[in-house]
């Protein structure tokens, strides 16, 4: 049996690996005995967007919540800026799946973006007028503003997602991990968050995000990582978006993946 | 005497117990408000069951040793261990076997109340369990209570609020969205550590008061009555603990001029009266304004939907929609409208024209989701605003 590994444990990758804003290296996550992502080494560039692209299966929201330590891997580390993530949490915004979360409960729009300021708050700090203010400039950023005070079972899908988005933002982190932002969204919210997110890469910040639609992947993001399970290929989008490695990822699936409505729409 | 009752008049040593019951009510509500935005409100069930064995563990134990056997504070001890015992199988058996959390649970209640209730039986048969009270333990009885153990009563639950108050961020979080709180650094295992530990304490010091079987009762009832109510996490914790607070209060002032009653029904049957008044009385969730709101909703779309007929010269075929119409003067007993008929129908003609054009346009995305079909375009935009769309409307199609 052939099997080759997309992993950079050479010497040279060290130096670019402490510079990364996020380093993972060695992760395997296994439920049960099924590894869901098995050795996965990720180097994201600064400053750029990344997307993690797969078939479904492939271990993408898995490997995010792994390297997040949302849920614990069997395997692997994590850096940030070369440090180890427990030490740079606060410099870390993520926006999970909208449909994670219970869309009744008790809360108002407002009150789910102030709370990407609890770490900041602490336990017992007091929300003053600026963190308020700060909020609303992050709903603002969204296109969200004009709902602050609703609760958040009346927003449609969209809007759900703009106000993840809101909360992230409101934690003025340096990178941005996003699980499928784009699921099940309206094109305009689509069109509103990405122009957000590129608006954070120009200002130097790093996106990294799971991404479902493969047309979409060129005009939207810088990088791309393509797994399923491993890695297969990892780079530029230019130089590894290529019709070979999307066959190697997808394999017989990758022309259902192109007609898929769920991926196409996204 | 029930008046002097909850006026407190009843003496010291009820006064006390009043008081401790009405905290420990508070605490009960507002601990139990996390654990029902949690969903694991049933966890509760299964750790005041796990106290039974203690109780009686604790109670032999010290006889043996000794004593009477009723000290409250001995017994709460062992109700607290065996407690923590079983709230430690339900999680091992959660993370670590395939059961769900729901066979766990029913799996650790009844094996640790059968064999509480085990050693009950033989307590029973011993020379010193002949007194011993501990079927107080079932169902709670306030009467017999001491000073001291109101006082425990009093400052434990002080201590679990003082608790939920430092810890409600965190609580919040992992009840909204857990995988964020563990990903912005919480610690889910220690949040889930600390509201188990927290609901211990209220389930154990609760159990003369309320009776293990019933105290699940005083953790959610408060919850989900507060709940019909209002729509911020925050103020569900409030109200909460002020149903739970006056459940607890009316229910030992009852038992202490009724010391027959065990006092856990009580409690229970306060605290549901005021969840069944929400349940059917609350402004926005409550069974009673649903009704109305369907029931005004459905004119209100009948009317409009005729209106719209009317408009564009369609004959009205719907019964309830006739009906309407002609008790608002708006249509002739023929169909036929009448001026005002007109007028309101042109108008709601204008209406949607004017929504479809802002349900059209981004730039209203706000606007646009207040569209129902029956709020009037006025109320949503500012007059600039709809002029702006007016100014697009190319050939008002209004039938008049």
């Amino acid at each position: 049996m052939n099997i080759s590994l997309v992993t950079d444990r050479t010497a040279s990758n060290e130096s670019a690996r402490m510079a990364s804003p996020l380093a993972i290296r060695g992760m395997t996550v296994s439920y049960g005995q099924n590894p869901a992502v098995f050795s996965v080494d990720v180097t994201v560039r600064a400053g750029a967007m990344t997307a993690i692209v797969g078939p479904n299966g492939a271990g993408k929201s898995t490997l995010l919540k792994a390297t997040l330590q949302v849920i614990k891997p069997l395997a692997g580390t994590v850096s940030v800026f070369g440090k180890p993530l427990a030490q740079m949490r606060d410099r870390i915004a993520y926006v999970p799946q909208r449909a994670s979360v219970d869309w009744d409960f008790p809360t108002r729009v407002i009150d789910v973006v102030l709370m990407g300021m609890y770490r900041q708050l602490g336990l017992l700090g007091r929300v003053r007028r600026h963190h308020h203010e700060a909020a609303m400039a992050s709903l603002t950023r969204v296109g969200m503003a004009d709902f602050a005070t609703r609760q958040i079972g009346q927003l449609s899908g969209g809007q759900q997602q703009r106000v993840f988005l809101a909360r992230a933002l409101a934690q003025e982190a340096d990178i941005y991990v996003l699980d499928e932002p784009f699921a099940g969204v309206d094109a305009a919210t689509e069109k509103a968050i990405i122009a957000v997110l590129k608006e954070l890469r120009d200002a130097g910040r790093t996106v990294l995000a799971v991404h479902h639609d493969l047309v979409t992947v060129p005009e939207y993001f810088d990088d791309v990582v393509l797994l399923n399970t491993q890695v297969v290929a990892a780079g530029p989008v230019a130089e590894v978006f290529t019709d070979a490695n999307l066959q190697a990822t997808y394999g017989g699936r990758l022309t259902t993946a192109r007609i898929d409505p769920e991926s196409v729409a996204g | 005497m029930l008046a002097d009752a909850l006026l407190l008049q009843l003496g010291y040593n009820a006064t006390l117990v009043t008081i401790g019951a009405c905290l420990l009510g508070i605490a009960a509500g507002v601990a139990g408000t996390f654990l029902f935005l949690r969903k694991r409100a049933l966890v509760s069930d299964a750790i005041s069951h796990a106290t039974l064995p203690g109780v009686g563990l604790a109670f032999i134990l010290m006889v043996g040793m000794g004593g009477d056997g009723r000290s409250l504070f001995g017994l709460l001890v062992g109700a607290g261990f065996s407690a923590a015992i079983g709230l430690l199988c339900v999680h091992w058996l959660t993370t670590r076997t395939r059961l769900g959390e729901d066979a766990a649970i029913g799996a650790v209640l009844s094996v640790f109340f059968g064999f509480g209730i085990v050693i009950l039986t033989v307590i029973q048969t011993m020379n010193a369990g002949r007194q011993a009270g501990l079927e107080g333990f079932l169902l709670g009885s306030t009467a017999g209570m001491l000073r001291g153990d109101a006082i425990l009563l009093a400052v434990s639950a002080t201590l679990v609020l003082l608790l939920v108050l430092i810890l409600r961020r965190p609580l919040e979080l992992a009840a909204f969205d857990p995988g964020y709180a563990q990903a912005t650094g919480w610690s889910m295992g220690r949040i889930d550590l600390a509201m188990m530990g927290i609901v211990l304490v209220v389930t154990v010091v609760g159990l003369k008061v309320v009776g293990l079987i019933l105290i699940v009762a005083l953790l959610i009832v408060p919850a989900v009555t507060a709940r019909f109510w209002t729509e911020r996490a925050g103020h569900v914790v409030i109200i909460a603990g002020f149903v739970g607070g006056v459940s607890g209060y009316v229910g030992a002032a009852i038992s202490a001029i009724a010391p027959a009653l065990p006092t856990g029904p009580i409690v229970v049957l306060v605290g549901f009266t005021m969840f069944l008044v929400s349940l059917l009385l609350s402004p926005g969730r409550g069974v009673l304004a649903s009704v109305l709101m369907h029931w005004r909703y459905q004119r209100r779309v009948h009317m409009r939907q005729g209106l719209l007929a009317l408009a564009q010269g369609q004959p009205i075929f719907e019964t309830l929609t006739h009906r309407l119409l002609r008790r608002a003067g708006l249509i002739l007993p023929d169909g036929v409208p009448t001026s005002d008929g007109q007028a309101a129908a042109a108008k709601a003609l204008l209406d949607e024209t004017r929504w479809s054009i802002v349900r059209a346009d981004q730039s209203f995305a706000a606007a646009a989701t207040r569209y129902d079909g029956l709020t009037a375009i006025e109320t949503v935009l500012t007059p600039d605003q709809l002029n702006e769309v007016d100014a697009r409307i190319k050939a008002p199609e209004v039938v008049t």
